[in-house]
């Protein structure tokens, strides 16, 4: 499929969706200024698109309440650039712009919607689809195109309410075999990440010093699928496998599954609200109901 | 009555001459009436060879054929076959005594040599042999002939294989038939009448009730075997009237053609000792054949009978299953089979030690009860059953992953000040972008210290602990090489920043000592405790790199002399 159709191309070509984490909630109580990790990341993307010629980066902002496309390498034009700007490489100029215009636009959506009280996670559910989207039509495009994988830059926690939407865009991932990497600069654990590197096949790092976040992103993220056959990658030591129930949206460890199209509720229901299917009596309540029909029976 | 009234004949074709047949001692004796007749006849007894009679049921006159060892054949007709039996008998009888007296000497010289050793036979046999062909009681041939045959008898008999049944069934014992009477002939050999009554019992225990044991068993015998297939003929041909009527008629076929009561019996006695908890449903359901559309109704069970001809059915599967399982016994009795009643006898005293041994008494009964209630038990009649219980500990997994973290998050504030909060933070998202646009990228991006950390911090722990611990034990030997070893030694002590470790080390040093003295007194020793490990680990790493330093020189030394790399 699309592995073999791939393989026009040589080897080590490579397609980078780069999912950017611009959650303001996160960046105003980092250590870290968003510009410091913002010119790691540009200078990484310069060094990705360096290594091949053929090769192509696509960055997506992932904003509170939106995300958007922000940077598609085959798109842009080279030439005109804004060289008044010194130390600006001229690659990046509307690169910038376009962030910024999406940051106003997700600061007037933040204005519109009502507050609740949720977690100050970003919408990674959204972005991960946007990616997925932009990998599908590639694929489509012809023969001809390079290796795709999503690297998703992440600090804000998880947010349990997009559980379902970003388990479901993992599988889509894992079906057309595309891997997620994922570098977690924050400070709690995300399970999502560890999850959707863990059944993708892509890596995961928590790199502890963001002053060297550079490095870690080219040492890590920038071998492309085909060097990681002999390339040794960090391995996490275990995988957070917690999920958040289908009801309330919290994270659960212990649950109740339904059978049938195994949602995940944190108490028991009578009926699934996924699939519409009727549970039977628990055997933990309803014992004395039990032995009425035992009592029956002789009688009959 | 040692006379008879007959009629002689030297050839079937002759007429007879009529006279009185006498048997005296060793004698047989023919005296005609006509005394002008020539055909007196005077036989030795020793001299007869064989003797031939006819049938009872057939046509002919009671004849008796006697042949001599010469050749000739003398036939003489009975008045009635009572009488040529007894003269029979009594002819049988003189012949045997004949034989036995002949070779009695030896024969009895023999069966008692039996028992004794090899070597004594040996012995044995050389003086026999001496004594007789030296008294020219018999001659050699006679005296090795007979011995050939007693002694192939004996190694037969000892080397015996135990020979299994055969797995031909009863019912494929065929007839052979004469084509032009509507007799049939079967031919009875003892293996067929082992397995006859290996396989029915009822069939086994007629024959000892019914064929007596007096000297003319052989015709009765001979009545039971015509009568137990006159019963098989009628089982073949499927015909339960008849067999019905032939039943009521007569006693003794009527035991062949009952189902065998014995069996019943055997049956009964395993089906008690059968699992009660075996699950015979399961078991119906495997059996396919009786579904629709498949298998072929040949058990029987589609014919129909009336009830109270019924019992005179059979089936082929009782008669496969029954036949399988006495073949699947084997053969367990080692008797002269030639001797049709001891066999019988031999196999019902088998079958009652096996009867006697599988009755259940009452403790097996017992016990057999107690076992079925175990493995059946129900639970509502159970005594509650109290097992030690080990107390369950589950421990909580977000310990394991909070743990993980570094610092805690802080929590999400209060609604109004998010709003505020939340334009604080857009508006220096925003300021950060412009930064970058007007200052462009940071330069350099990574301060080298931070990207040596980054690169070398496993690196350099793992050397560094690898070299103090093995400084601890053995001052002087060559460390194990870590690869940074293999590096030449300017890069190394560049990475490693070898000389401002050092320095940092003695720093340490002396922090440590400095704490010590400023503590006070009463707490100096504790601090000195806690510090010492400290201080001794820094002490074995001077000291190791001392030795070391010490060794490069002087390697240096030896070296060519342009090489001599400064040391640090």
């Amino acid at each position: 499929m699309a592995t073999v159709a791939s393989k026009l191309y040589s080897d080590d070509v490579s397609l980078l969706v780069l999912l950017l984490d611009t959650n303001p909630l996160f960046w105003s109580n980092t250590s870290t200024t968003f510009s410091q990790f913002l010119s790691h990341v540009l200078a990484f993307l310069n060094a990705v698109l360096g290594l091949n010629q053929l090769n192509r980066v696509v960055l997506i902002a992932t904003g509170y309440c939106s995300c958007d496309y922000i940077y598609d390498s085959s798109l842009t034009l080279s030439g005109n650039s804004e060289s008044g700007r010194t130390g600006m490489p001229a690659l990046f100029g509307s690169l910038l712009e376009k962030l910024e215009d999406f940051i106003v636009k997700d600061e007037e959506l933040i204005k519109e919607q009502e507050h609740d009280e949720r977690i100050a996670s970003s919408l990674l559910s959204g972005s991960l689809s946007m990616a997925l989207c932009y990998i599908q039509r590639v694929f489509r495009s012809g023969h001809l195109h390079p290796q795709p994988r999503i690297l998703c830059l992440q600090g804000s926690p998880d947010g349990p309410e997009q559980y379902v939407a970003v388990m479901n865009s993992i599988f889509s991932a894992q079906r057309l075999m595309v891997p997620i990497d994922s570098c977690y600069i924050g400070t709690q654990n995300s399970a999502f990440l560890q999850q959707a590197s863990y059944i993708t096949g892509g890596v995961h790092h928590a790199p502890k010093q963001l002053d060297g976040l550079f490095q870690f992103l080219t040492t890590i993220f920038a071998t492309d699928l085909h060097t990681r056959s002999f390339v040794q990658l960090p391995k996490p030591v275990g995988v957070d496998f917690r999920a958040s129930c289908f009801c309330h949206k919290k994270t659960i460890d212990m649950g109740y599954v339904c059978s049938v199209c195994l949602s995940i509720f944190c108490e028991h229901h009578k009926k699934c609200s996924t699939c519409g299917s009727v549970f039977g009596q628990s055997k933990l309540d309803g014992a004395s109901t039990v032995s009425d029909k035992k009592r029956k029976a002789p009688d009959s | 009555m040692s006379d008879w009234q007959v009629k002689y004949k030297s050839s079937l074709k002759d007429r007879g001459t009529e006279g009185i047949l006498k048997l005296r001692e060793g004698i047989l004796l023919f005296v005609p009436n006509d005394p002008t007749s020539d055909s007196k006849l005077k036989v030795l007894t020793p001299n007869i060879k064989s003797q031939k009679y006819t049938k009872e049921g057939s046509k002919k006159p009671a004849w008796l054929n006697l042949s001599n060892k010469q050749g000739d054949s003398h036939i003489f007709e009975f008045q009635n076959y009572q009488d040529m039996h007894a003269c029979r008998a009594l002819i049988t009888k003189a012949l045997a005594k004949c034989e036995e007296e002949q070779p009695k000497k030896p024969a009895a010289v023999l069966t008692s040599a039996e028992q004794l050793s090899i070597a004594d036979l040996e012995l044995r046999f050389k003086r026999l042999h001496k004594e007789f062909v030296e008294t020219k009681v018999l001659t050699e041939d006679e005296f090795w002939a007979t011995r050939k045959k007693l002694l192939g008898k004996d190694s037969i008999r000892k080397s015996k294989q135990q020979v299994g049944l055969k797995s031909m069934m009863v019912s494929g014992i065929k007839p052979s038939t004469d084509g032009r009477t509507n007799r049939v002939t079967f031919n009875l050999t003892s293996e067929i009448i082992f397995q006859i009554f290996a396989e029915k019992p009822a069939v086994r225990q007629a024959f000892i009730n019914y064929v007596p044991t007096i000297f003319l068993r052989q015709m009765t015998e001979k009545d039971f075997w015509t009568k137990y297939f006159r019963a098989e003929y009628l089982y073949s041909t499927k015909n339960t009237a008849v067999a019905a009527a032939e039943a009521a008629e007569d006693e003794e076929l009527a035991v062949f053609l009952k189902p065998d009561e014995i069996l019943a019996q055997e049956a009964r006695q395993k089906i008690r000792r059968v699992d009660p908890t075996l699950d015979m449903e399961a078991d119906q359901g495997d059996d396919y054949t009786h579904l629709m559309d498949h298998g072929i109704q040949r058990d029987g069970t589609m014919d129909v009978v009336e009830p109270q001809n019924g019992q005179f059915r059979r089936s082929l599967l009782q008669d496969l299953n029954r036949h399988a399982a006495v073949v699947l016994e084997g053969r367990n009795i080692d008797v002269d089979s030639e001797n049709t009643r001891s066999v019988a006898e031999a196999l019902a005293r088998v079958k009652q030690v096996s009867k006697a041994d599988g009755e259940t008494t009452k403790d097996a009964n017992q016990e057999r009860l107690a076992r079925m209630s175990r493995l059946a038990e129900m639970e509502d009649l159970q005594a509650p059953q109290n097992f030690p219980l080990a107390p369950l500990s589950i421990k909580d997994p977000r310990d394991y992953f909070e743990s993980q973290q570094g610092n805690v998050v802080n929590e999400p504030r209060g609604a109004g000040t998010l709003k505020r909060n939340v334009h604080e933070a857009y508006g220096s998202l925003k300021e950060s972008i412009l930064e970058i646009r007007t200052k462009g990228l940071r330069d350099p991006l990574i301060k080298p210290e931070v990207a040596f950390e980054v690169l070398f911090y496993p690196v350099v722990f793992r050397s560094l602990t690898q070299t103090i611990s093995t400084a601890k034990n053995i001052i002087g030997k060559n460390p194990r090489e870590s690869f940074l070893d293999r590096l030449p030694k300017s890069t190394r002590d560049e990475v490693l920043h070898v000389g401002k470790l050092k320095d940092a080390m003695s720093n340490s040093y002396s922090q440590l000592e400095a704490m010590k003295e400023s503590v006070q007194s009463e707490l100096r020793h504790q601090l000195s405790l806690l510090v010492r490990p400290m201080q001794q680990a820094l002490d074995a790493a001077f000291q190791h790199y001392d030795a070391d330093l010490q060794r490069r020189t002087a390697k240096s030394a030896r070296g060519s002399a342009g090489e001599a790399n400064g040391s640090v």
